[in-house]
């Protein structure tokens, strides 16, 4: 009758703790009730749902819900579990948000979070809920929400349009996309007009007016459409998706990828979020690409911010962003549609103001230089250009510290231009006796090619007006007045004027491209600066002053990594404070760098979570785990926007983040080496003291007995010395041994020697070590015969044993009783060793297993007081436990547990019986 | 003439040592030839004919086990190996090499007899045919008939227990190592298995011991064998 080994795992158990695993890993599911407008019932067929949910026996908590104080909603909330909102004071306004943090450590198993769209308040760790619900989700929490039409990114300007009323808390579409389940809760328009009638739909005091404008039979008919066909788009998303999925058809995607371009005009948003609806239709990958001109640099700070924050719409919406600084926009952008395998184009239609007849649109020149591309061209809308002044304006001041210096600094380019053709005219004055105009004509122009290629277009201009005005003034007759008696001469104005704007629109242009190409070089030089620097780095020290000294040169920034103590929390590391720190009080938030590191995502100025902060905080993942957090503080805020400037940031946290790796294990080796050097010294000076004391003592032991055997006899007072000899060096072995254990012990490298025994034998060979000691004592046993095996080093646990039989033969008197019994206490084997002797000083019960601590008398008993603290160490590197007591009937007891594990007896049984019959 | 006074070669490299396991060896009667390094031994062994000898493992000059599978090569004299080490793996090594027992510094001269006299009977009976019949305590173990008595009463044992009792009295007095008796009783595939050993003796110790927490014959070397005694201690 084979029984099944019991070392095999248990399936069931096996099984149990995969699917808790799995548990931790899943990802929440996110179900929206879709509506097309307020009053449709959403957060009643939600909390419906939730009801029944919880009445599954799952853990349901109400996050955020707004019952506009609807009695029958409210009704719905009775009995379910409502997490407390979290109160903000903003602009002397307080606020009640939802509580993210209070809901994360909850963890319940679904939770209620009404109204995806909202924006919180400045100041919560994200800007708008749909935020909070992705970290709720990450955590593994389901999540109910509710949402708008209205609200969905990708049909703001569609609904904007049809009601004439304009939301601003918007929710990506990829979120919306990207949940489990949509319900879509839908009521014709009559009954939700019925029912606003009826008082039952909220309108907020303030806002009735524009209310009753959007709630219009004809506006609801229009949402309500809307809103179906957007859940019809969104069911045919999932079938396309499952097929996809199931077929070949994955390559397919990249080849129909989309490329919008973003400019500087109005409405770029418009075409922004056109291209991001049709990438969704199409389901296919997006880029957005802002390509920079001479000219566009020239615009103002705040219009070159709103281009970088449509760009980082682009990348809210999905798109793989860049900036490309090139003169020639038409070719820059196809060349990168061609590099990345992009073959539509997105762009905003140009307005149509045409000064020339052969100037073409931006469309047709895309077209003529790739005919392969599709096109396609976005109006624009009409009432975009006030939104834009709004947006622009509401965008915060950026600091423009050197702007006033760069003013200066045109201005006298102008003032050099206007200087090198007074020179010019006055150095020529005396050549015009001697040359022809025509050859005066040419120095002119020669003078206004060198100022264009000295000081760029704008100076070229100024002096290729002021050198026609000069020559005409000082050579043309009649000389000394801008009068001209030669027609012909009027050509040569044109020529020199029209020679002057050309060289300098070249020059420029040239100017352009080598600054393009020395700031591309810069990025590669820091870059292989960095990268050279890190790689020599064998100490955190001088990757962090590395760090922090490149970050400052390349970006003018002022920067600290925070790395993790043992315990995972962050400490900033800054090199020595002496260095030169233009802002040296960076002043962290540890909270929101620990949550960057402990999330891998970044955190704080330009990201979604904390944008309100001046700092960015960069994680610094490494190949096997994070390693910091990188914080930077740029003083030019707008160059950590640069896509570009971003991912130089991301690759220096990179290569930082694998440096900090390298030194970390650099550091675990020379470790490691000097453990086990250390180790291997340890070992071999015990086993050398072990011998070298070991050795004098045999030879004590031995030479104090041999006396007994010599010839002729000795007396009894001879023999009763030299038997007190060999006594003490017996005495002097057992405390040598304590010592050198409790060393190795202490030490903590003992290995143990880890087999099934039956305990009953090493009780056996305890009791036979301690015989010579309990000569004088009773010893009872009780083990029961059916003790599983139990896995001990049987070594110690004999030591353990025998240690405190020897404690009992010291501390009780002769005729005492030792027992020694053991049993099974739930999945631990527990032993111990009793005696009826006078027992334990009272309140010394933990006390004795210190090390030298011996019971309270001082009788004349050998030891040094270490038997029970090696008995200590020797258990709990078992695993187990040892305690001492006092017992009820009097006398001392000490007990030991130890895990049972899982004992191999069936097999042994089976064989036995096998091997019976 | 009387017969010849029977010879123990003592190897040690401690004069101390050497003198009073001399001096113990002499009273009984023994001839005791001193070397002090492990080279000096082997050539004693091979020109003196020992009936004994004593080794000690930390020597100078060379590894004791080396010594013993250089000896066993041609000689079956018992050794009794002396450790200073605590390790339960040098006795181990010593006794799979081939060594008969062990001593543990430091060590009485009553228990170092008590060991020369059970190596030195074993050696005796070696010649001799094992007899059909043995005794230890009130347990009688007979082989023609391959049954077992205690105190009068017969004793049924499993094939494995009968296999694990019979290589315990073959070796009386010597300490057998776990994978000596796996290697014998359960074959070389179950060397590892040393769990197996343990729960068998103990099945035949509460077959054949009076009291099996406190076995007086079949006696527990911890963490290396076991050894049985014919003869219980007082």
């Amino acid at each position: 009758m084979p029984t099944s080994n019991n070392q095999r795992p248990d399936p069931d158990l096996l099984l149990a703790k995969v699917k808790q695993q799995e548990a931790q890993a899943r990802r929440g599911k996110l179900r929206i009730y879709f509506g097309s407008s307020a009053g449709v019932g959403k957060t009643y067929a939600m909390l419906v749902a939730a009801r029944k949910i919880e009445s599954e026996g799952r853990t349901v908590l109400v996050g955020v819900v707004e019952t506009h104080g609807r009695a029958e909603t409210a009704a719905l909330l009775e009995g379910l579990d409502i997490l407390p909102s979290k109160a903000v004071s903003h602009r002397g306004k307080t606020l009640t948000e939802f509580d993210l943090d209070a809901a994360l450590l909850r963890h319940p198993d679904l939770i209620l979070v009404d109204e995806l769209a909202h924006s919180n308040a400045p100041g919560m760790r994200h800007p708008k809920r749909w935020q909070d619900v992705d970290e709720l989700l990450a955590a593994g929490i389901d999540v109910f929400s509710t949402l708008n039409v209205q609200h969905l990114e990708s049909l703001n300007d569609v609904v904007g349009g049809i009601t004439n009323v304009r939301v601003w808390e918007t929710v990506p579409d990829k979120v919306f996309d990207a949940a489990d389940e949509v319900v879509l809760v839908d009521i014709p328009a009559d009954e939700l007009l019925a029912r606003l009638k009826a008082g039952k739909v909220y309108v907020a005091q303030q806002a009735e007016r524009a209310v009753n404008h959007f709630f219009r039979k004809g506006n609801l008919m229009a949402l309500r459409e809307l809103a179906l066909r957007r859940t019809a788009d969104r069911v045919e998303g999932d079938v396309q998706a499952y097929r996809v999925d199931q077929s070949i058809e994955s390559v397919w995607k990249t080849a129909t990828a989309l490329l919008t371009c973003i400019g500087p005009g109005a409405g770029a948003e418009r075409v922004v979020r056109a291209a991001a609806l049709l990438a969704s239709q199409l389901s296919t990958d997006w880029h957005a690409i802002y390509v920079e001109t001479p000219d566009l640099q020239r615009l103002s700070a705040a219009r070159r911010e709103k281009i970088l924050a449509t760009l980082n719409l682009a990348q809210q919406l999905g798109a793989t962003t860049a900036v490309i600084a090139n003169a020639q926009i038409a070719e820059s952008i196809i060349s990168y549609a061609r590099s990345h395998n992009l073959s539509k184009l997105v762009i905003g239609r140009d307005p149509i103001r045409r000064l020339w007849p052969w100037q073409r649109s931006s469309g047709q020149r895309l077209a003529m230089l790739a005919p392969d591309i599709d096109l396609i061209e976005i109006g624009r809308a009409e009432g975009a250009a006030q939104k834009d002044s709004r947006e622009v304006a509401a965008a915060p001041p950026m600091p423009e510290a050197d702007s006033s210096d760069r003013r200066k600094a045109k201005g006298l380019r102008y003032l050099w231009a206007a200087l090198a053709c007074i020179g010019v005219t006055l150095a020529s004055f005396p050549l015009a006796a001697h040359f022809d105009r025509s050859n005066i004509v040419a120095v002119f122009i020669l003078t206004v090619v060198l100022v264009a290629v000295r000081f760029g277009r704008g100076p070229a201009a100024l002096a290729a007006i002021l050198s026609v005005g000069a020559f005409d003034f000082f050579f043309v007759p009649p000389r000394f007045s801008f009068a001209v008696s030669d027609v012909q001469y009027l050509l040569t104005f044109f020529i020199m004027l029209a020679v002057g704007l050309i060289t300098g629109q070249l020059t420029a242009g040239l100017r352009f491209q080598a600054r393009v190409a020395s700031h591309r070089e810069e990025r590669a030089g820091s870059l292989y600066e960095i990268a050279r620097d890190l790689s020599a780095a064998v100490q955190v020290e001088q990757v962090v002053k590395i760090s922090d000294e490149s970050i400052q040169r390349t970006f003018r920034a002022s920067a600290a990594l925070l790395l993790p103590d043992a315990s995972g929390r962050l400490v900033v590391r800054t090199p020595n404070l002496d260095v030169k720190h233009p802002d040296a009080g960076l002043a962290v938030e540890i909270g929101t760098a620990q949550w960057a590191f402990d999330r891998g995502q970044p955190a704080g100025f330009s990201t979604d979570t904390l944008p309100g902060s001046e700092v960015l905080y960069i994680p610094l993942r490494a190949p096997t785990k994070a390693r910091g957090v990188l914080a930077v503080k740029a003083h030019n805020r707008r160059l950590l926007r640069i896509p570009e400037q971003r991912q130089l940031l991301d690759t220096f946290a990179a290569l930082i983040a694998i440096a900090l790796e390298r030194v970390h294990y650099v550091a675990l080796a020379q470790d490691a080496l000097l453990k086990m050097e250390s180790e291997r010294l340890r070992n071999s000076l015990l086993a050398a003291l072990s011998h070298d004391l070991r050795t004098p003592l045999t030879a004590l032991v031995g030479l104090a007995e041999s006396l007994a055997l010599t010839a002729p006899k000795l007396s009894t007072v001879q023999l009763e010395t030299a038997e007190a000899i060999q006594e003490e060096a017996r005495r002097m072995s057992t405390l040598v041994s304590n010592l050198l254990d409790m060393a190795r012990i202490e030490s903590g490298e003992v290995t143990l020697n880890l087999q099934w025994q039956p305990l009953e034998e090493v009780v056996g060979a305890a009791l036979d070590a301690a015989r010579g000691m309990l000569q004088r004592h009773h010893v009872e046993v009780r083990i029961p015969r059916d003790l599983p095996l139990v896995k001990i080093d049987a070594v110690l646990i004999e030591r353990v044993l025998v240690n405190l039989l020897e404690n009992v033969s010291k501390y009780t008197p002769p005729g005492s009783t030792v027992t020694l019994s053991a049993g099974v206490i739930g999945d631990r084997l527990s032993v111990s060793v009793a005696d009826n002797g006078p027992g334990l000083p009272a309140g010394q019960e933990e006390a004795v297993f210190q090390k030298f601590t011996r019971g309270e008398r001082e009788p004349a008993t050998p030891g040094v007081g270490l038997g029970l603290s090696i008995c200590r160490a020797i258990i709990e590197s078992h695993q187990g436990k040892i305690v001492a007591a006092q017992r009820p009937g009097g006398g001392a007891i000490f007990t030991f547990t130890l895990p049972i594990g899982n004992p191999p007896v069936p097999a042994i049984e089976a064989e036995a019986q096998a091997a019976d019959g | 003439m009387a017969e010849p006074l029977p010879v123990a070669i003592l190897i040690e490299d401690e004069r101390q040592i050497r003198r009073f396991v001399r001096t113990a060896l002499e009273t009984e009667g023994w001839v005791v030839h001193e070397a002090e390094t492990m080279r000096q031994g082997l050539t004693d062994a091979g020109t003196r004919k020992p009936d004994l000898i004593i080794l000690d493992l930390g020597l100078p000059d060379g590894d004791g086990v080396e010594f013993l599978h250089d000896l066993r090569g041609w000689s079956k004299v018992p050794v009794i190996v002396l450790s200073a080490r605590v390790n339960e793996q040098d006795k181990i090594e010593a006794l799979d090499a081939g060594a008969d027992d062990y001593l543990t510094k430091p060590f009485g001269i009553g228990e170092l007899l008590a060991r020369v006299r059970a190596a030195s009977r074993r050696r005796m009976e070696a010649g001799a045919e094992v007899g059909s019949v043995f005794e230890f305590g009130d347990v009688k173990v007979d082989f023609s008939l391959r049954t077992a008595h205690k105190g009068g009463k017969p004793i049924h044992l499993t094939p494995i227990e009968y296999r694990l009792l019979s290589l315990l009295i073959a070796n009386a007095g010597k300490v057998l190592t776990h994978r000596q008796i796996l290697r014998e009783v359960w074959g070389p595939a179950h060397s590892e298995d040393g769990h197996y050993v343990r729960v068998y003796m103990g099945h035949l110790r509460h077959k054949l011991e009076d009291d099996p927490t406190q076995p007086k014959h079949i006696l527990t070397e911890t963490a290396v064998g076991y050894r049985l005694v014919q003869a219980a201690r007082s």
